[in-house]
């Protein structure tokens, strides 16, 4: 079995993986972040959405191979501390979430987003949260959490 | 009203953990020494089980056990709901094995069981399965499965049915029509489909050795009914050996009220392997054997005078139950679909016949509104038609139809008792948020653009805060509907509540915080909700149904004065008073006429170290129970309206409008209360433009198998909504509440339907199933009686 290596949330994590072994199985089997979700098994819904090298990438489009020697962060590693992340605050302060299962992926989508497009407008954040199924909020919620947490990103 | 009071928009407690990935779903859950579950499944709709060779599966890496049917040798999953047909007889009961024994009956269904070390190997293993199987044709149309000579999925089901129902006064309803002015009449289908919470279904199984205790972890709407199903009817393990824990639940929506094959399998093999088993369903899976919603093919008419008042509304329906009876599905078209009938209109006299059929396809179960939002779609389709074929206004005949706000309470002739309601005041608050009057000049404005526009209303009701155990077990249910809460006062003053209702999306840790800290004068932050396991918890019989606040919360109210009574006596002897003077406010006993006074907290220590205690009379301690059976059905109501604008070229139908006014009783977090009816009313959009649940009428194969081909909606597919709420308080119970977690799901089908067809009315159009995919817009476009005129 090969060895995988990489940064996770800021820490140094390497395990055995079969080859078949996806990044999402890797971080919630292996490093017991459960936070990612599995909603899916065709890279729909998005509730594995994590952070490589920066960019949001749905973890079970990848290999755990694929990711060796990347910098990936989940949604753990998002708050500072006990201090949410602007985003996170955003998602609380209008109700972004309710069974909580979709918003890692959400939350991480989101930032993604603001990070390239730091003032989206309402079109912007609903293409831009395609990606991501949400089953209970229908979406109105999230979309003004996404506005409110980019502004704050900002300030 | 405080800052965290009842009324307040409090965020939520429970989103710190969700927001930083420290929820706790089943699947997060690892026991030590666990195993791993995959569960082989039959390819075919329809077939016998000829052979089955496991012994390739048995010799592969890493694998413990393979059961079949043959080693399973408990019981079968009960339905909890018993219907007689017309002529009195029993509905037709087939058993429901976790394990197939000699037949499938639909793709999906369980062949085998595989427990492996690692899901990966278990997996692996099952590819190594020989099954044989003879296949045998397979019914799946609703419409056809009761027709002579269909393949039947049941010997003792003739013709596939398994209830022929019927509710109301036929000669009385007859008798209306013989003196019509008009008839109405409609044939509407309400489509099957996926509920597709977000968590995929899970259960892990453990048993320890040591105490002959079973705990299942599983995704559940109601911890307390899976136990008592799983427990007494299945595996024949009573409640004191048997734990079942709902955990952080990823949403529900009715699919994980019901009682599933798995959890059972993994409690039962636990305990024959002395090994903790997780099973995980993937999305396939999930689609393949979660319960699936509606599924109506139904026929109504409608008979008016010559003013449009209604004279009757005669229904026939069949509804579709899949190839078993999942948990409730007897009760989902009966009485939760045919008392609704009357809606919210005035209509004196109503029959409804229903004929529930078995299909080669998923079980079909209760979905959010499960039955309502068939009877509400039928009612506000067939209203708009009578309005446009008696050219009346479609708001002024809903007018002169409603009951009226000094009718209550108001007896329906399909049995129900509304208990309040002012449908001219929710009508009235949706006319003006979404500026009905002004629709025409928008409609000409989009003509322009060349698109079509389009406006649609829908005035509904529905009963929901199950249930009386009394009523509904005169109807058939085999369970009572009552609710338990329970109240610990800690010595230091600070408050656990257990509820026997479940959250899985809902915010009871905050609504039922807010409800006890401002009851109790204490502060929210001392108010610790406890749900989802049955060792922690009373008893409880859950989630669904809109029931947690109405009946749930209603527990927690009584608990709540039973714990004041009590205190009130520890505060009367600790200010030497009579118990009688002992008033209780914002968290302080005092008595009246004096400047004595005793904070809540003393009050809590003093029950906990009782130095200074009326031991003789009192027993020390402060915690309450309350079992809490409602009076009546609850009966939320309202409007919705929708206003939508359809591109001619592509059919594309865009929701430019969404407004709801709902009445919800009593609102405890009005932002809490808002979320339930976005997230409802987007399944109802779901349901009016986007999805359907498509078999292969030949082969029985789900189409729609995957979220690639199950079109759910997504961000860029909805608007905004514009929702209000405008209560009347339901009197029966001492919170006032009604409900609100189905409302937006069975208000706004309807309305969304009604405003495509507004929108296509100018072409001749008059019908149009759902989902109103651009696809079926474009067609009724094409061969309208009228063309688009060019621009």
């Amino acid at each position: 079995m090969p060895t995988v290596e990489m940064t996770v949330n800021g820490k140094r994590a390497s395990a055995q993986v079969e080859g078949r072994t996806l990044l999402v199985q890797f971080l919630r089997e292996k490093l017991g972040l459960t936070g990612t979700h599995i909603g899916c098994d065709t890279s729909q819904c998005g509730a594995c959405v994590v952070h490589v090298d920066g960019r949001a990438v749905k973890s079970c489009t990848l290999l755990a191979v694929q990711a060796n020697g990347a910098s990936v962060t989940t949604i753990e590693g998002v708050a500072n501390g006990e201090t949410l992340h602007p985003m996170q605050e955003a998602f609380r302060d209008n109700h972004g979430l309710q069974c909580g299962f979709c918003t890692p992926g959400m939350v991480m989508t989101a930032i993604d987003l603001v990070t390239n497009n730091a003032s989206p407008s309402e079109e912007e954040i609903r293409h831009g949260l395609e990606g991501n199924i949400c089953r209970c909020t229908g979406y109105h919620n999230i979309v003004k959490a996404v506005k409110a947490g980019a502004a704050a990103m900002k300030g | 009203m405080t800052a965290t009071g009842i009324g307040a928009s409090v965020k939520r407690k429970e989103d710190f953990r969700f927001l930083t990935g420290r929820g706790t779903y089943t699947d997060d859950i690892n026991r030590p020494g666990q195993s791993h579950a995959y569960i082989l499944r039959s390819p075919h709709a329809h077939a016998e089980i000829v052979k089955i060779d496991t012994a390739a599966a048995q010799s592969s890496p890493g694998v413990i056990a393979v059961f079949t049917g043959a080693d399973y040798d408990k019981g079968g999953l009960p339905a909890g709901w018993q219907i007689h047909s017309k002529d009195g007889s029993p509905m037709v009961e087939p058993p429901h094995f976790p394990l197939c024994k000699d037949r499938v009956r639909h793709v999906g269904d369980q062949v085998a069981l595989v427990i492996a070390e690692t899901y990966a190997e278990a997996k692996d293993a099952a590819e190594k399965i020989d099954v044989t199987y003879k296949e045998l044709p397979a019914i799946i149309s609703t419409a056809d499965a009761d027709k002579p000579g269909k393949p039947q999925v049941w010997a003792d089901a003739k013709n596939n049915v398994c209830y022929d129902w019927h509710l109301g006064d036929k000669a009385a309803t007859e008798a209306a029509f013989a003196k019509a002015h008009h008839v109405t009449k409609i044939d509407l289908v309400n489509q099957r489909l996926v509920p597709n919470a977000m968590e995929p279904r899970a259960a892990v199984g453990d048993y320890d050795r040591a105490t002959g205790e079973y705990t299942l972890y599983t995704t559940s709407q109601n911890p307390h009914v899976i136990r008592l199903l799983m427990g007494a009817f299945v595996l024949q393990i009573p409640e004191h050996k048997l734990r079942v824990v709902a955990p952080d639940v990823g949403g529900g929506f009715g699919s994980k009220i019901f009682h599933y094959a798995e959890e059972a399998l993994v409690t039962w093999a636990a305990g024959k392997l002395h090994r903790p088993i997780k099973w995980t369903a993937e999305r396939s899976e999930s689609f393949l054997t979660d319960a699936q919603g509606r599924d109506h093919v139904s026929h109504a008419e409608l008979a008016m005078d010559k003013d449009g008042k209604f004279l009757a509304l005669r229904v026939s329906t069949i509804a579709n139950m899949g190839a078993y009876l999942s948990t409730f599905a007897p009760c989902v078209p009966t009485y939760l679909y045919a008392t609704l009938l009357a809606g919210v209109y005035t209509t004196p006299a109503i029959y409804a016949e229903v004929k529930a059929v078995f299909t080669n396809t998923v079980v079909v179960d209760a979905y959010r509104g499960a039955g309502r939002p068939e009877a509400t779609y039928l009612l506000e389709r067939l209203v708009d038609k009578a309005a446009r074929e008696m050219k009346m206004d479609r708001v002024e005949i809903r007018r002169k139809n409603f009951i009226s706000r000094e009718a209550f309470p108001y007896q329906t002739p399909v049995a129900l008792q509304y208990d309040s309601g002012d449908y001219d005041a929710t009508l009235d608050g949706a006319l003006k948020a979404s500026d009905w009057a002004g629709f025409e000049s928008r409609r000409a404005e989009a003509r322009k653009r060349g698109k079509l526009r389009g406006i649609g209303i829908s005035t509904y009701i529905e009963a929901c805060g199950i249930a009386p155990s009394a009523v509904v077990g005169s109807l058939g249910a085999r369970a009572g509907l009552y609710e338990c809460g329970s109240i610990r006062v800690h010595p230091t003053g600070s408050v656990t509540v257990f509820t026997g209702t479940h959250s899985h999306g809902q915010g009871h840790e905050t609504t039922f915080a807010q409800l006890v800290s401002d009851t109790l004068g204490i502060s929210i932050d001392s108010v610790e909700v406890s749900h989802g396991d049955t060792n922690k918890i009373p008893f409880g019989m859950g989630t669904y149904g809109s029931r947690s606040l109405a009946v749930g919360g209603s527990a927690i109210v009584k608990a709540m004065d039973k714990i004041i009574a009590k205190a009130k006596r520890i505060a009367a002897h600790l200010m030497e008073a009579s118990v009688a003077d002992v008033e209780f406010k914002n968290g302080t006993f005092t008595v009246a006429g004096t400047d004595k006074s005793v904070p809540f907290g003393t009050v809590a220590l003093t029950a906990y170290v009782p130095h200074n205690y009326p031991i003789t009379e009192l027993e020390p301690g402060l915690e309450e129970t309350a079992f809490y059976d409602p009076l009546n059905f609850t009966y939320p109501g309202g409007c919705h309206i929708c206003e939508v604008e359809l591109d001619p070229d592509t059919g594309v139908t865009k929701i430019v409008n969404f407004t709801a006014v709902d009445d919800v009783g009593r609102v405890i977090n009005p932002m809490i209360v808002e979320g339930q009816v976005h997230g409802g009313v987007a399944q109802g959009i779901g349901q009016a433009l986007l999805e359907s649940c498509v078999y292969d009428e030949q082969s029985g194969q789900l189409l729609t198998g995957s979220l690639m081909d199950y079109c759910m909606p997504r961000a860029d597919d909805l608007p905004n909504f514009k929702v209000a709420t405008q209560s009347t308080m339901c009197t029966h119970n001492p919170i006032g509440a009604k409900g609100v977690g189905e409302v937006g799901a069975i208000g706004s089908p309807p309305a969304i339907i009604n405003a495509v067809i507004d929108a296509l009315s100018p072409l001749g159009v008059q019908d149009i199933s759902m989902p109103a995919t651009p696809l079926k817009v474009w067609q009724a476009i094409q061969s309208a009686p009228a063309k688009m005129a060019a621009e």
